[in-house]
């Protein structure tokens, strides 16, 4: 491991990765705290930018982006009541009632500590995680990866849903329909081209990508006569007040942080889970455990109530690496656009990744903790001017959004049919929006699509035929039952709902 | 049953997987690979009964979540000429090329989205795309086709 740490750090300490990392936290941090535009679409905003370097510098600036992002959430939440990101919403209940007390810059100094302790702290579980996860992975045979993959896409329909399991499914499948166009992978048989050439190789990912979240969000937020840069400009400069945090506050964040990290990394390694509900579980047991004395500032601008969130959603996505780098397999929709990236890059994620390029399994680690320190010293003392420049007008953002999608699919493929066909995709995504079909469940279908289909060919062939695979191996059978479960709780919900 | 958008989404979706489904099974595979256990049919062929059964459900089960879109507050007009936009820029940057192209696309796009500010607008798209080609073709060596620049002999 020393020498893998080793190999991390001389990559990640070179001048143009910590380059990387600076500009990928800063550029994240600004469009994080843009209410609408998540960690998702500043890292597919990124992919352009990406094909000019090695896998590991692309990796390592798409990753300073994904903490970029969420920390600006947490600013735009405390300073603004306006979560940037899902997971910040938690950071909020108390942020916020403490920036309207006039000690917004202690919120951010407690937000900021926290996230980096959190970050820091997971980074570190990670370190000692993913290899010994990728030796277990090695026993992993081609059925448990299929039943895992279902597990992973009925999981992330579960949680991302917001109780709209059945149109999350609907685009789990819609993501894998999307994935079977083009070529077979092992007859060459072409599926679903219509006879047109430009399908012949499939639908590319980035397009899927940039149509599902860059370009729809863009045309969202124009249709829905939403403006995410007008709060920006309520921020007062001269009125965040101290960001020094005493001793009595600082003892407060000691207790929370190191259970709020845990509960975060172990919530974040979960496929589907993620930053969201890590940190309301991080919020919800901080309040469970402090004295009743605390338990009524809660809501009120606690301490413990603002660092608990904070700590548990950088550290669910240090833990939302442990599935992608160990198993080759996203754990949410974010981790899912950076496997793309990295099969777009020829690298195969997985439990032979550490051992065949073990460069960008521990620069992505080293980096982490680099990304961590760069967001504390960057962010905090900067945080006031960052939201000052999110006063550029949406008539400026959304054709600049709109101007990134494009560029990424003309110099990936120099033709106009991509260009329609991002268009068409990303209309039909904005309509879908509108009734609230959730997107992230598509991306990661599409991107597992491939590799399930790989899977479930081997193990069928294996079993000549048979289904019997499915609970043949007890780790397979389980993984399956867990499914199962997902689904029956799921639909018997909906029926509960209506009753 | 109560009929609503989402509804009738879900019903589009069932008729799209039975469309998937019947291509599917037109998949052509070769003769020897016909009664194989597993054919490039047979994964598409489950995705098109999966498709069927997840939108099926949705039609049939009740749907106490239903979303309201107040069609009035939506800015159709705008988003229209954005799409419109982003068309003819797709349609016209493989011929003209990369800068002129991008650089009239977000003009036209400041334009109708209701800046006037001339300057800014200038700002933020001619010298704007210069510097971005400048950093993915000068410095990341990210090649960007462009007979224009090409024609007036400013790209090699």
């Amino acid at each position: 491991m020393i020498e893998g740490i080793l190999i991390g750090l001389t990559t990640a300490l070179t001048f143009q990765n910590i380059l990387m990392v600076m500009v990928g936290c800063f550029f994240g941090t600004i469009i994080g705290m843009l209410p609408g535009l998540g960690p998702m679409t500043a890292i597919a905003l990124m992919i352009p930018i990406t094909y000019g370097f090695d896998p590991a510098t692309g990796l390592i600036l798409m990753a300073g982006v994904y903490y970029g992002a969420v920390f600006g959430g947490s600013t735009s939440s405390i300073l603004l009541n306006a979560p940037g990101v899902p997971g910040t919403v938690a950071t909020s209940f108390d942020g916020y009632p403490m920036a309207q007390q006039g000690k917004a810059g202690k919120a951010l100094a407690i937000a900021a500590w926290s996230s980096f302790a959190g970050g820091t702290l997971s980074a570190i579980y990670l370190l000692f995680m993913a290899p010994s996860l990728s030796k277990v992975s090695l026993s992993f045979r081609s059925p448990d990866y299929f039943a895992l993959m279902i597990l992973g896409l009925t999981a992330i329909a579960a949680f991302s849903s917001k109780g709209q399991f059945l149109k999350a499914m609907m685009m789990v499948v819609l993501g894998l329909m999307l994935a079977s166009v083009g070529q077979d992978s092992l007859s060459d048989i072409t599926r679903f081209t219509f006879n047109n050439m430009n399908l012949t190789d499939g639908i590319s990912f980035v397009l899927v990508v940039m149509a599902t979240f860059a370009m729809s969000e863009a045309l969202t937020i124009i249709l829905k006569r939403n403006d995410p840069t007008s709060a920006a400009k309520q921020v007062s400069l001269t009125e965040l007040g101290s960001i020094k945090i005493n001793k009595e506050e600082r003892t407060k964040m000691y207790k929370t942080i190191p259970r709020s990290s845990v509960i975060g990394f172990l919530i974040g390694v979960l496929p589907g889970a993620g930053a969201t509900i890590a940190s309301f579980l991080a919020y919800g047991m901080e309040r469970n455990v402090v004295s009743d004395e605390e338990k009524e500032k809660f809501g009120k601008g606690s301490v413990n109530g603002l660092s608990a969130p904070e700590t548990a959603n950088n550290a669910a996505c240090s833990g939302s690496f442990v599935p992608m780098l160990t198993l080759g397999i996203p754990g949410s929709g974010t981790t899912a656009v950076m496997l793309g990236a990295l099969l777009g890059f020829g690298v195969q994620p997985g439990p032979r990744l550490y051992m065949t390029n073990p460069e960008i399994f521990w620069s992505i680690i080293m980096s982490m903790y680099i990304g961590m320190v760069i967001l504390l010293i960057l962010n905090l003392p900067l945080i006031p001017y960052i939201a000052r420049i999110l006063a550029v007008p949406k008539n400026y953002l959304i054709p600049l959004i709109l101007f990134f999608s494009v560029t990424g699919i003309y110099v990936m493929s120099f033709n106009n049919f991509d260009i329609y066909l991002m268009i068409g995709i990303a209309v039909v995504a904005t309509f879908l929006r509108l009734y609230d079909f959730p997107m992230p469940p598509l991306i990661l279908a599409f991107v597992l699509g491939g590799l399930m289909e790989e899977n479930l060919r081997r193990s069928l062939l294996l079993s000549n035929g048979s289904w019997e695979f499915l609970w043949d191996r007890t780790l397979t059978a389980c993984i399956l039952a867990t499914t199962i479960l997902i689904v029956v709780w799921h639909i018997y919900k909906t029926f509960k709902k209506k009753n | 049953m109560n009929i609503n958008t989402t509804k009738i989404i879900s019903l589009l979706f069932f008729i799209f997987s039975a469309f998937y489904l019947y291509t599917a099974y037109q998949i052509q595979v070769f003769a020897f690979d016909e009664n194989a256990p597993f054919n490039a049919r047979t994964f598409p062929i489950y995705l098109g009964y999966a498709g069927l059964f997840f939108s099926g459900l949705k039609l049939i089960l009740p749907d106490p979540n239903t979303i309201k879109v107040d069609h009035k507050n939506l800015e159709y007009k705008k988003t229209g000429i954005l799409i419109l936009i982003a068309i003819i820029y797709g349609a016209t940057i493989l011929k003209v090329g990369y800068f002129l192209t991008t650089s009239l696309f977000l003009f036209a796009s400041y334009y109708f989205l209701g800046e006037r500010r001339w300057i800014l607008m200038f700002l933020l798209s001619f010298p704007f795309v210069a510097a971005f080609m400048y950093l993915l073709h000068g410095i990341l060596d990210i090649y960007l086709r462009d007979p224009f620049l090409q024609s007036i002999g400013v790209m090699g």
